[in-house]
């Protein structure tokens, strides 16, 4: 750990936690990054104007190598934002100066210097195999570095820059180098892989650039009978309640509120960390959220207008964070899931109060974290996903371990229990959709039939994630899914297309006449018209909510990017 | 050769000069430059021509230096034939007979008897392939070189589309969007593509290649102004490139520099840009180059760059990135719109040069005197951006006043300025004296002054005839104005209009007292005094193309030129038609020294030139198939002094000499003399003289050399000769003898010595002795300062030597000689 006060401090990592060890040599100047010879026998650790290798043995500074010597009249201090050592001894740092520098660390010499940029080069990784660096600049470029021979079949080798990527708007903060991708990540809350063409075998999901700008997990969380909403933010929560209408009107139209919707309660977490998640019940009384180390849990009255929140005193302190909260359909009970795997099972209790009632640990013992439940209407099931990717579904009433869903090999995305059939639909990260009948232990029918026949190939072409399932308790046969551009009923009882329909054909349809519009017909009704799509939730029967993200507002809170000069304007 | 006596159609200038990358000498001393059939050579430092050697039937379109031999040179040609060149005594050695068309030529030092040309596949249009040739060895000149192997198939006609990796390890070619290598000893070909048309920054295209000199790495230009960088291209999928992005336009050539840690660039932009490193962030730019870059090339020592330029132009430039010199000639414009015109002041050939310029154009040494900004408006290198152009220039008899005028096209009507310029005898340049906007509502088609030579200045008209249906007189008034610079400025005196036609031509007659004036079928002649309609001719059907007054003798004529085919004689003083000719003329030029006049027609695609008196319907001179192009102007330029030696027959060109624009923009004459003739017979013995490779031999040899000549300029004729030769038979003798007959060192080394010695009996004439001292003093000064570091040695021991008692017996002038002849002698030593 490099701290500000120019000291670098070592950790030993012990399966309690970590623990200190020792200070390396102390000198002025901070430490702004750190890098680790790969065979652990030297640090070397980059601060203003400076970059030191320490000597991890003896903790001794060994080498102490100005960055900035070579550079004539030069006020400005130059700040190494990041550093890397490779195997070979070479060291490298990237400044503020935009310059992408490789010494050799034991002469102290300069051995390569690039320009890359006018402002500063903030992050830097290197592949696995020491052949390529990805650096990120503060005007949002990204370049490669590959390390290529000078001459065909010459042992002399350079590096070259070779590609420039522009994705982002600001500064990029983190990049990361896979074997078949370069990964950044930055100030303007985007996340994006950018696949290496050479490196990756065929085309695929892994052949695309992929933009993220949201998280793939529920931000928001729905009271259906109060038709409250909770919005989770980084350091607080928001409760509003939802407007009203009481009349009808065609597609297309914007009816008129006869309530406006209401902001009740915002509530600010204490301290410097983040939520994780949050959750609050259906009846809208109940309130819970968790950062990485405490968990809280509110209680909400309404006295006419007027919305008072209290803590709920005695409740649990539970050792490790929590990854999920699911409260019960009855808001009985809060499933908190774990990051050691278990389930714990609190009760709530009237007037404001709660006790634990059961730990469910999956049988196999596995100390990944869950980070996924699901609970059944009825109170009879509750499914978890651990980082495994296995879902274990408990019975509630037994209060022990029923089933697990056959593993998969992807990462699970969304899960929900059906309210009447108690089938558990799952959505994978493969865009692969799976039903499991919970009582019968093995999939259903249907789920059967879409693997034999197999998905539509747009759909499976989609880059975002399922992120919420709910279903219309109406019609069974209905699914409910979406993830940030699209939301999707699923019809189980019409057939599914095949990869020469149109996936997305609703445009279509609504031209059609009626009786070609029943051939025309198929199970995925696909709606493109809310985007970026956080959450959508069926509130009754013809009620559904929808909350929509514009980026645009969350453009105009970043601080302005770096200005530069377009050509032509 | 061709006999004497008889008329050769001569190129002396324009056209697209430069069909392929130039090259240096290996010396760097010369150029050497592809110009249309023939192969230029320009002194590097004195900018003059030295040499053109032809002898290729069509356009050369490669030249290279023969790798083995640094002083050949081979050039390749449309006309399917590859010539070796001893290009500094200008020999054709061998003449390699290929068969097919040559695009392009490359040799590399690796192939010691092939040459690398681009040739078209038999049996398929426009498709090329690169092939090597295999040049026989066998004696004589004229070879046959059938001995094709194809080595990259789907290759592109340009010369810039293919390169040679280093060491001649892989050749690279581009085509559209396609990168080929292929490695020689692997036998392995990669093919790479950049993804197809970007709509919105344009296209994506391969426009020129370069590799790097050293290192496997392939520089490529693109019609969207990027520059990429390849890399790893050994391999099919693993290959990277970069990218480099400055140019707004078509990257027309690369150059790599000779160590390769820098890249030149060159576009549309006339910015020659210096990529260090191979990185966007370190550049430099070397600006307004004038023109459009069209190719660039590096010499071997890497000292200089030189820059083709579309218009002609040729730019030296320094390692350093500094513009070192210009070899211009005609200079190629868009357009020539103002026609050819003469200076009376300096006989320049004066046309559209720069876009806005005008430029004067010396054709005795092929050079641009100077070049007149007449628009003084930026010039931005855009397409479809319409700019002011220069369309019309005339000069008064004496050149004292010159009229121009400038339009701009724009959708609706035109933006029009004619402007007056005064000569200015201090600054030696025109200087503007009045600006008329929009002196015309439509286009002006012609312009002529009253040529009076003799007359004052206030008699001095200027007549514009436009398409707005009139003529417009413009006349110098008095400036009443106290404030204003110039005593005089020019204002529109009268408007002639006649049934409202357009006017399309006008001219005055010699004596300035009739004024001719077209509109369209018809000719009106005014008096120029009163402005009034004296008569009118017409010959119908057809609208009157050009119109001429006879001169001298045939002043009473007025000839026209018709759209329909017809040359018009009509007589002033009977207003009737003389004679008519049925001739497609497109030209009709008037000598001005004589009463000839020439036409040229253009008929079934070949123009023949008709030389007649207006007096006599049979013209003295024709020639028919004057040139394959079409001839779009002429012009008559005087001659410093008549020409003696012409037969009877070309007595019209006694007084002045024809010159021919074609539609290439390539200018011909007509000339009774063979093109060696032409050169200077200096510049070719500068040749010879620089053509000696730098040793320290021949450096002594030279000082030698120099000496004498100093002292030729220093003592006058009288004296030296006979000591020049005296001591040359030796230094000759030992240069010029096979070295396996010639005696042992130490019997030639006291010769040599000697011959390097001055005998002192020259100096023995006393009127002579004093001016030699005084001018020894200065030359041993300038050769003082070209020695400085031999002279930081010797200087002890000559101060030691002086003291000897040598010095106290010689008199003045012979100590100077003698420390002369110590400097040479020692100097010599050092330098071995």
């Amino acid at each position: 750990v490099g701290c500000e006060d120019g000291s670098v401090k070592l950790f030993q990592v012990v399966p309690e936690g970590i623990q200190f060890e020792r200070n390396l040599d102390r000198r002025k100047g901070r430490i702004l990054c750190l890098s680790w010879h790969p065979s652990d026998t030297h640090i070397a650790a980059g601060s203003i104007d400076i970059l030191r290798v320490f000597d991890v043995s003896s903790g001794q500074t060994v080498q102490r190598i100005m960055v900035n010597y070579h550079v004539q009249k030069v006020k400005r201090e130059c700040v190494v934002w990041s550093i890397a050592f490779l195997s070979s001894g070479t060291v490298i740092t990237s400044d503020s100066f935009g310059r992408v520098q490789f010494w050799d660390w034991q002469q102290g010499t300069l051995l390569e210097s690039h320009t890359v940029s006018t402002s500063a080069v903030l992050s830097l990784a290197v592949s696995e195999k020491e052949d390529s660096i990805i650096v990120g600049t503060s005007t949002g470029a990204t370049y490669q570095f590959q390390l290529l021979p000078v001459k065909m079949g010459s042992l002399e080798k350079r590096w070259v820059r070779t590609k420039p990527f522009q994705h982002h708007t600001h500064d990029v903060r983190a990049v990361a180098h896979s074997s078949t991708a370069l990964i950044s990540g930055g100030l303007d809350a985007q996340l994006v892989i950018r696949p290496l063409m050479e490196k990756v075998q065929k085309k695929g999901y892994d052949a695309a650039l992929r933009k993220f700008i949201f998280p793939h997990r529920r931000l928001v969380s729905c009271a259906r009978k109060a038709r409250l909403l909770l919005f989770q933010f980084s350091q607080h929560l928001e409760l509003w309640r939802l407007g009203s209408t009481d009349t009808t009107g065609k597609d297309g139209e914007v009816l008129p509120l006869r309530r406006m919707p209401e902001h009740l309660v915002q509530l600010k977490s204490k301290g410097p960390e983040h939520i994780y998640c949050s959750s609050v019940s259906p009846c809208g009384s109940w309130l819970a959220y968790s950062t990485a180390s405490r968990f809280h849990l509110y209680r909400v009255q309404y006295e006419g207008d007027g919305v008072s929140v209290k803590k709920v005193p005695k409740a649990p302190k539970l050792l490790l964070p929590a990854y999920q909260l699911q409260f019960s359909a009855d808001s009985g009970s809060l499933f908190v899931a774990s990051a050691r795997g278990s389930v714990h099972v609190l009760q709530l209790l009237e007037p404001g109060g709660c006790k634990h009632l059961h730990t469910f640990r999956p049988p196999s013992g596995s100390p990944e974290a869950v980070y996924l439940l699901a609970a059944s209407a009825d109170g009879h099931w509750v499914a978890a996903v651990s980082g495994d990717w296995a879902i274990h579904i408990y019975n509630l009433k037994c209060l022990k371990h029923h089933c697990t869903v056959p593993t998969y090999s992807c990462a699970v995305t969304a899960l929900a229990i059906h309210p009447v059939t108690n089938n558990l639909v799952i959505a994978y990260s493969d865009q692969q959709l799976f039903e499991f009948s919970i009582p019968e232990k093995q999939y259903t029918a249907w789920s059967r039939t879409v693997q034999n026949c197999g998905l539509h190939k747009v759909w499976l072409e989609r880059d975002s994630p399922i992120t919420h399932i709910t279903f219309n308790p109406k019609n069974p046969s209905h699914i409910l899914l979406h993830d940030i551009y699209m939301f999707c009923v699923l019809d189980k009882s019409l057939p599914l297309p095949d990869n020469s329909a149109l996936l997305m054909n609703q445009s279509t349809l609504k031209q059609l006449p009626e009786n070609a519009r029943q051939r025309q017909l198929h199970a995925f009704k696909i709606c493109k018209k809310f985007q970026p799509l956080l959450f959508a939730d069926l509130l009754d029967e013809n009620c559904l909510v929808m909350v929509e993200r514009p980026i645009m507002d969350i453009k105009t809170q970043l601080p302005l990017p770096i200005q530069q000069k377009k050509f032509g304007t | 050769m061709v006999a004497p006596g008889t008329l050769r159609v001569v190129r002396c200038g324009g056209n697209t000069l430069h069909g392929a990358r130039a090259v240096f000498s290996a010396d760097s001393k010369y150029l050497l430059c592809a110009a249309g059939d023939f192969v230029k050579m320009y002194s590097v430092a004195t900018e003059e021509t030295v040499r053109v050697m032809g002898g290729h039937a069509d356009l050369v379109t490669g030249i290279q230096l023969n790798p083995q031999n640094h002083m050949q040179l081979y050039s390749s040609s449309l006309d399917g034939s590859i010539k070796l060149w001893d290009f500094m005594d200008g020999i054709p050695i061998k003449t390699f007979t290929v068969g097919s068309k040559l695009m392009a030529l490359y040799t590399l030092a690796r192939f010691e008897d092939s040459v690398f040309a681009v040739i078209p596949k038999s049996g398929e249009r426009d498709t090329f392939q690169l092939v090597s040739v295999k040049l026989t060895k066998a004696a004589g000149q004229d070879l046959e070189a059938r001995e094709l192997s194809v080595v990259l198939d789907g290759v592109d006609a340009s010369p810039k589309h293919i390169a040679f990796g280093r060491e001649g390890a892989y050749v690279a070619s581009v085509k559209d969007i396609i990168l080929q290598v292929y490695f020689f000893k692997q036998k392995q070909l990669n093919r790479f593509s950049v993804s197809a048309v970007k709509a919105k920054s344009g296209n994506n295209h391969f426009t020129c290649i370069a590799c790097h000199p050293t290192e496997d790495c392939i520089a490529t230009g693109h019609a969207d102004g990027k520059i990429r960088l390849w890399r790893n291209f050994y391999h099919k999928k693993e290959y990277t490139f970069s990218t480099l992005h400055w140019h707004h336009d078509t990257v027309m050539d690369l150059a790599f520099s000779v160590e390769g840690t820098n890249l030149l660039s060159g576009g549309v932009e006339s910015v020659l840009v210096l990529w260090r490193n191979e990185s966007d962030r370190q550049k430099d730019f070397l600006p307004r180059l004038g023109s459009a870059i069209e190719y660039i090339s590096m010499s071997s020592d890497g000292t200089l760059c030189c820059t083709l330029h579309t218009d002609n132009r040729i730019t030296i430039i320094n390692s350093n990135l500094r513009f070192s010199k210009s070899i211009q000639g005609l200079i190629k414009s868009t357009d020539v719109k103002t026609g050819l015109v003469v200076d009376p002041r300096t006989k320049a050939l004066v046309l559209n040069g720069e876009p806005g310029h005008l430029q004067f154009y010396c054709l005795q040494s092929d050079q641009q005197l100077f070049s007149l900004d007449i628009v003084q408006r930026q010039y931005i290198h855009q397409a479809g951006l319409n700019q002011a152009d220069l369309v019309k220039v005339a000069f008064s008899a004496q050149g004292k006043w010159l009229a121009t005028v400038e339009e701009r096209e724009e959708a609706t009507d035109p933006e029009l300025q004619l402007k007056l310029w005064f000569y200015d005898e201090e600054t030696q340049s025109f200087k503007l004296n009045t600006r008329i906007n929009m002196p015309h509502e439509d286009h002006i088609t012609d312009m002529c002054f009253r040529d009076m030579d003799e007359l004052e200045d206030d008699s001095l008209i200027l007549v514009t005839a436009g398409r707005d249906c009139v003529f417009k007189v413009w006349a110098m008034v008095e400036d009443t104005d106290p404030e204003a610079q110039q005593s005089v400025s020019w204002s529109c005196d009268f408007v002639g209009s006649y049934h409202n036609y357009q006017a399309t031509n006008c001219c005055f007659s010699e004596d300035g007292s009739l004024l001719a004036v077209s509109f369209e079928e018809t000719v009106t002649v005014w008096d120029s005094v009163t402005w009034d309609l004296k008569c009118t001719f017409c010959h119908p059907p057809g609208k009157i193309r050009n119109i001429c007054f006879g001169r001298q003798t045939c002043s009473k004529y007025l000839i026209g030129a018709t759209d329909h085919g017809f040359l018009c004689c009509w007589n002033l003083l009977s207003c009737a038609l003389e004679w008519s000719a049925h001739l497609n003329i497109l030209v009709l030029q008037p000598d001005p020294l004589s009463e000839h006049i020439a036409a040229v027609s253009w008929l079934s695609k070949e123009s023949s030139l008709f030389v007649f008196k207006p007096n006599e319907p049979r013209p003295i001179y024709i020639q028919r198939n004057l040139c394959k192009e079409k001839i779009q102007l002429a012009a008559f330029v005087p001659r410093d002094e008549p020409e003696t030696t012409g037969s009877e027959k070309y007595l019209w060109l006694r007084r002045s000499q024809l010159f021919f624009l074609t539609d290439t923009q390539e200018l011909m004459t007509l000339s009774t003399k063979s093109l060696e003739e032409r050169l200077t017979p200096s510049s070719k013995q500068l040749a010879v003289e620089e053509s000696l490779p730098v040793t320290p031999f021949s450096l002594l040899l030279g000082k030698h050399r120099r000496q004498q000549a100093q002292e030729d300029i220093d003592l006058g004729k009288l004296v030296v000769h006979n000591k020049h030769e005296q001591d040359s038979p030796a230094v000759k003798e030992l240069l010029h003898t096979p070295a396996h007959v010639l005696p042992s060192a130490s019997f030639l080394c006291p010769i040599f010595i000697n011959s390097l010695l001055i005998s002192k009996e020259n100096k023995s004439a006393e009127e002579v002795a004093d001016e030699v001292e005084m001018e020894s003093e200065k030359t041993e000064d300038d050769s003082d300062e070209e020695r400085d570091v031999t002279e930081m040695e010797q200087e002890d021991t000559s101060a030691l030597e002086l003291l000897g008692e040598m010095t106290c017996k010689l008199s003045k002038a012979q100590e100077k000689e003698l420390r002369k002849i110590r400097k040479t002698d020692y100097s010599w030593v050092s330098a071995f």
